[in-house]
């Protein structure tokens, strides 16, 4: 063991470090003042496109950190939207807090369905999480008063309580979809910048060496889900909030809430903050150029899934970061 | 007192019996030395007793506090730490971050400040690697990390599988120089090696396992000396090894 003349090597800063934070201040000041500059299609794509990076960052956490890969998400976003429609509607309670109630809720609701699923493992896991989904929508459609099966639009009245005009509500609204997936993003890099990161980043790489070294992983594993349900639960409030109707096959459609999150994720770079960043412009970049194809759309979203675990299975921004790109959310703790 | 006691312990995988009715006991501070010859059941052995497989039958306690039920994490937080015979780097943090996981979930349990794993990283030969990839260390380097993220968990029984392997002499020589350290520091040791000069450097007692079970136990130069270790180990030449 060579126990000469040690230090840790210092840390330099890197340009490519400043134009990449640069770029990423000029996309915020853009979303920020978009109500500003964008028309009402565009707001609503960019409403539609913000609520996916939340869901994406969720997933992310879940699968790429704690290695619970779940095809079943649309519980929460179908739960969430489902029980902000209840609460606005018949509770009485304003929009603004039915929405963190009912994320709240479903926090509640993952605790006994989480007890369930932790005795499965990996493809078993995966399933089972698609199964009570399955389970939710079929009892979603089982209450008239929220219209069975056939759903429930919101009432004019609720929707015009956060404002009198549609310019006015869609503004509110696009500021809460902004709110939800910068409080995403903001919430994962605060966790993974935390002790628990650490534990998280750990449990990624080696379940048995984390665990000998004291980490108690299937408690930090349940917190996860229980987390992730709650942040999912939130963004499906929101976006049935926005749509102003439900349907428990649009709440837990398995292809929109999870097939196309896990497509963003794993495009964009699984086990990553900046890859479901990166995956969600790529997949509405990809859905504006070919949704008027139909089918052969979603052939070409399988198309460019395949071909991308083929050239690197690191997703785009895996693959950046190997080449040397820094990355724009440091959670690395370096020795002086 | 007994840092760690092992009461008739067995592992079985269907018919196969792995680990063979084990009563061990390890006094407080001693540096204990495992040997025998390969698919005896060693590293099951540490399996057993870090928590990451559990056993068929018998009982095990660590500071006469029965842990057989404890989880590979709460014996941690108890006192045991281990190194990994294939290593199990956490690829995508740092070597220094591997080491913060250690220190902040070990024993310990305290916030990480750094100053522990810097002088662990010191200790190891690790400094210069600080802040590099743990996924960019050489096989040996690997080693060493596991050593050291064991030591970083602060422990009160350290487990040590095969560490010496593939190091040359003169770097031999300095993992028996730490380990040494590290055990008067007042560490009680369990280390299992093929190396056996290295080993008999530190251990002041040395066991030998066979087919799961103890077939030998004592003094290490007369261990090494029983027939029935030189019949085990006939194409290793014993005593040149050990002079």
């Amino acid at each position: 063991m060579e126990i000469a003349t040690q230090r840790a090597p210092a840390i330099g800063s890197n340009p490519a470090n400043y134009m990449l934070v640069a770029a990423a201040l000029v996309c915020l000041v853009a979303l920020v003042s978009a109500p500003l500059w964008a028309g009402r299609a565009d707001l609503r794509m960019l409403m539609e496109a913000l609520s996916f990076l939340a869901l994406a960052q969720m997933w992310n956490l879940l699968a790429g950190y704690t290695g619970l890969i779940s095809v079943g998400q649309q519980a929460f976003v179908g739960i969430g939207g489902y029980l902000f429609f209840a609460l606005a509607m018949f509770g009485g309670i304003p929009v603004l807090a039915a929405m963190p109630i009912a994320a709240l809720i479903a926090g509640l609701i993952a605790v006994p369905t989480g007890w369930l699923l932790f005795r499965l493992q990996g493809a078993y896991f995966a399933i089972g999480t698609w199964v009570v989904a399955e389970v939710f929508r079929l009892t979603a459609a089982q209450f008239p008063a929220l219209g069975g099966g056939s759903g429930i639009s919101l009432p004019v009245s609720v929707a015009k309580s956060i404002a009198d005009t549609r310019a006015g509500r869609e503004m509110v609204m696009y500021y809460i979809a902004l709110f939800i997936a910068l409080g995403a993003v903001l919430a994962v890099w605060l966790l993974l910048r935390s002790r628990w990161g650490l534990a998280l980043n750990a449990i990624r790489d080696s379940e048995t060496a984390a665990g000998s070294l004291g980490v108690r992983i299937r408690r930090i594993k349940f917190a996860v889900y229980v987390g992730t349900a709650i942040g999912t639960a939130f963004t499906g409030a929101f976006i049935f909030f926005q749509k102003l109707r439900i349907t428990p096959d649009a709440a837990f459609s398995v292809t929109e809430w999870s097939a196309f999150v896990i497509f963003i994720v794993v495009i964009g770079g699984l086990g990553t903050i900046e890859g479901p960043i990166l995956g969600v412009i790529l997949f509405f970049l990809l859905r504006d150029i070919a949704a008027d194809l139909g089918t052969i759309y979603l052939i070409g979203l399988g198309v460019v899934a395949i071909a991308v675990m083929l050239i690197d299975r690191r997703g785009i921004w895996g693959a950046l970061k190997a080449r040397g790109v820094p990355s724009l959310f440091k959670i690395q703790r370096h020795l002086k | 007192m007994d840092v760690l006691r092992l009461d008739a312990v067995s592992k079985k995988y269907g018919a196969l019996t792995v680990t063979d009715g084990v009563s061990l006991s390890v006094p407080e501070g001693q540096a204990l030395g495992i040997i025998g010859p390969n698919g005896a059941g060693k590293s099951t052995l540490f399996n057993l007793i870090g928590g990451t497989t559990t056993v068929s039958s018998g009982r095990i306690f660590f500071n006469e506090a029965d842990i057989t039920g404890f989880s590979a994490a709460e014996r941690c937080n108890a006192g045991i730490a281990r190194s990994f015979q294939i290593p199990h780097p956490f690829v995508g943090l740092t070597v220094y971050e591997n080491l913060l996981v250690a220190e902040a979930f070990g024993i310990g349990g305290k916030p990480a400040d750094g100053e522990g794993c810097r002088e662990i990283l010191h200790q190891t030969g690790l400094l210069s690697k600080a802040n590099t990839p743990a996924g960019k260390l050489s096989l040996l380097e690997r080693k060493r990390l596991e050593l050291a993220r064991a030591l970083a968990t602060r422990p009160r029984l350290l487990l040590l599988d095969e560490i010496a392997g593939g190091l040359t002499d003169g770097e031999c020589k300095l993992l028996v120089e730490l380990i040494k350290r590290i055990h008067a520091s007042g560490v009680s040791i369990i280390w299992i090696e093929h190396i056996v000069h290295a080993l008999t450097a530190v251990a002041e007692r040395l066991v030998v396992i066979d087919y799961g079970r103890v077939i030998a136990d004592g003094d290490p130069a007369e261990v090494i000396n029983e027939p029935v270790v030189k019949e085990i180990y006939l194409g290793i030449d014993v005593d040149d090894e050990a002079a």
